[in-house]
């Protein structure tokens, strides 16, 4: 990277943000109701929110993040990509179609159906707020970072621009900008990725194990093998996979999704699209990384950014030179964007039509109201992302993906699908499950490696040190050792439902349950 | 109260669809993650130039999940379906 700007990539980025303003313009103009700013008037059809729905989960840090773990690491990379995938399948066979018929706007609709409306609600938006807002600061962070080393911007400069755009989409064009800024973004990423991995495997005869077997020549046979990078103990492991495959499965800015299809027909079609795109984006992520790690080698990648973050973009470079190269940074930096307005959209879904419209005014709020307090919502979030962008600036935020699918996994996908299924649930065996999922996570991450060591530690520079701080650390009573709890906070959550639910039954809570299952197939009618 | 009892039915039969379909991905994720924890040497597997055992079966838990999403959709699609249009009359 050289010291000036990177002239190209901000000429395709313009050329982005034009087209998506035209579309805002456009989509605020369609925008003149409630159901119109949170699902898109209901209008999307099944292939095209599955490309939205990919949309809002290739995130940059998936796309640059992975090629560039495959790219220094080879096999390891694989491990995330197949956790990052397999929650989807479950969302397919157990959520989608329900979500679509019981709900209006939010999963918080699907679980509160048949309990107290007030409680309930207030839980949920506490698990979805932290959601989102754990989600957004390893975004903002994340972008300054990338878009510091892709355009040679200012950290500041970059996260305020990420954020004024991004609330001029949710602000004004609400589910229907925010809809077709994924579309595009997830086309553009999708065909700029294909591209260059068809560029990578025209130089192997189109055969993804030549290139292999040319980085294993190059780098030995290790690259093939699993390491020791992703997975150290194999509890860990487990809970890793548990968080990464059930939190994807409890993120509420995906679940709001399926709202902005017609029907539950749809919304079985654009998840198992979704599914389809974000599985092909992966096996491509993993050809990029070899084709980084062969065709322009590890040191170079590590040279421009030690964790690997620009294998793609130089790898674009190394296959058809700067306009590509560009080309493909403007498209990291349109992801970026894109998820930031998703996450925006469902957090403000959560103030506004959870916690104002359904506790506040008690459901009955009029439609002007409604889409009042849901754009100021859009600007309260939208200021706080750029805000705690610039508070954790420089701070390590890898740990900050880990939390957020630990959470969506302990508190939003228990009750959510003991809401769906179970027909004992009751209100306040939904308050606590969700309550002990969203803050027994919080601390026993707090008490975990991840903060007492990685964070409060002295640093891997000082190797004794660090040593002598971990037995320290590891020998108090109080230390757990796992860094990632899913596998106690989300079981332990799906337990403290039922639990609760059992010691204290809720007659209305069960009786509402034949009219949950009956509108669970067959919707409204 | 037929209709009820069909449609009691119709929830239990798409409840054991659906499970048995997320316990054959869990399997396979974990059955991929537990060999990654505890067997790397047999992942390590080179099984021709270029290919390990490892990215083969790293590479099928992506491929079987697009199955098991098939398996669903046609089912969902074909019998599901028809039952509600049935119940809908």
């Amino acid at each position: 990277m050289g010291a000036e700007t990177n002239s190209i990539a901000i000429v395709f980025f313009f050329l982005f943000i034009a087209l998506t303003l035209g579309i805002t313009y456009w989509a605020a103009k369609k925008t003149k109701t409630a159901s119109e700013y949170f699902a898109a008037g209901r209008s999307i059809t099944g292939f095209q929110n599955g490309l939205a729905l990919a949309g809002d989960y290739m995130s940059a840090a998936s796309f640059l993040g992975i090629a560039g773990i495959v790219a220094l690491n080879g096999f390891d990379g694989l491990i995330y990509s197949t956790g990052w995938l397999v929650g989807w399948p479950i969302i397919v066979f157990l959520l989608a179609e329900p979500i679509r018929n019981l709900g209006k706007y939010t999963f918080t609709d699907v679980v509160a159906y048949r309990l107290q409306q007030k409680p309930v609600r207030i839980a949920t938006a506490i698990g979805t707020l932290i959601v989102v807002l754990t989600y957004l600061i390893g975004q903002m962070v994340g972008a300054g970072t990338l878009i510091k080393l892709l355009f040679n911007l200012d950290y500041t400069t970059a996260v305020v621009i990420v954020g004024t755009v991004m609330m001029i989409y949710v602000l004004f064009g609400g589910m229907i900008a925010t809809t077709w800024v994924q579309i595009i973004k997830a086309g553009l990423l999708l065909g700029g990725a294909s591209i260059m991995a068809i560029l990578v495997l025209a130089q192997f005869h189109f055969n993804p194990a030549e290139l292999f077997a040319a980085a294993s020549e190059k780098y030995g046979s290790k690259v093939l093998e699993p390491g020791t990078k992703v997975v150290t103990g194999a509890w860990d492991a487990v809970s890793l996979g548990l968080a990464l495959m059930f939190g994807t499965a409890g993120l509420p800015h995906i679940l709001m999704r399926f709202y902005t299809v017609p029907d539950a027909q749809q919304a079985r079609k654009s998840v198992a699209w979704a599914t389809i795109w974000i599985g092909a984006f992966y096996l491509i992520t993993f050809i990029l990384g070899f084709g980084a790690m062969v065709l322009v080698g590890q040191d170079a990648v590590k040279a421009a950014n030690p964790g690997g973050n620009m294998a793609a973009p130089l790898l674009a470079k190394a296959l058809a030179g700067d306009m590509f190269f560009g080309f493909i940074c403007a498209v990291a930096f349109a992801t970026i964007l894109a998820v930031v307005a998703g996450l925006t959209l469902s957090g403000a879904a959560a103030l506004s039509h959870d916690l104002w419209v359904n506790v506040v005014r008690g459901g009955k709020a009029p439609e002007k109201e409604q889409l009042a307090v849901a754009r100021m919502a859009s600007v309260i979030l939208g200021a706080s992302a750029v805000l705690l962008g610039i508070l954790f600036q420089g701070q390590n935020v890898a740990y900050m993906v880990g939390l957020t699918f630990s959470i969506a996994a302990s508190a939003n996908f228990p009750s959510l699908v003991l809401s769906i299924f179970w027909r004992p649930f009751t209100t306040w065996g939904a308050v606590s499950a969700i309550l002990f999922g969203a803050f027994g996570t919080l601390l026993l991450i707090y008490l975990g490696p991840t903060v007492q060591i990685d964070l409060l530690g002295p640093g891997p520079k000082d190797p004794a040190a660090l040593k002598a701080h971990t037995d320290m650390v590891m020998a108090q009573w109080w230390f757990f050792p796992l860094k990632n709890p899913a596998l106690f906070t989300m079981t332990g959550s799906f337990l403290v439902g039922m639990l609760v639910s059992l010691i204290a039954p809720e007659r209305s809570a069960s009786a509402g349950f034949d009219e949950v299952e009956r509108r669970a197939i067959m919707g409204e009618t | 109260m037929d209709r009820a009892q069909a449609l009691h039915a119709l929830a239990a039969t798409r409840w054991r669809v659906a499970i048995s379909l997320s316990i054959g991905m869990l399997a396979i994720y974990f059955g991929f993650i537990l060999l990654v924890a505890f067997n790397k040497p047999l992942l390590a597997t080179i099984l021709t130039k270029g290919l390990s055992l490892g990215i083969l079966l790293g590479a099928s838990v992506i491929v079987l999940a697009w199955v098991l999403v098939l398996i669903y959709v046609r089912w969902a699609n074909g019998t599901y379906d028809n039952r509600i249009r049935e119940l809908r009359g």
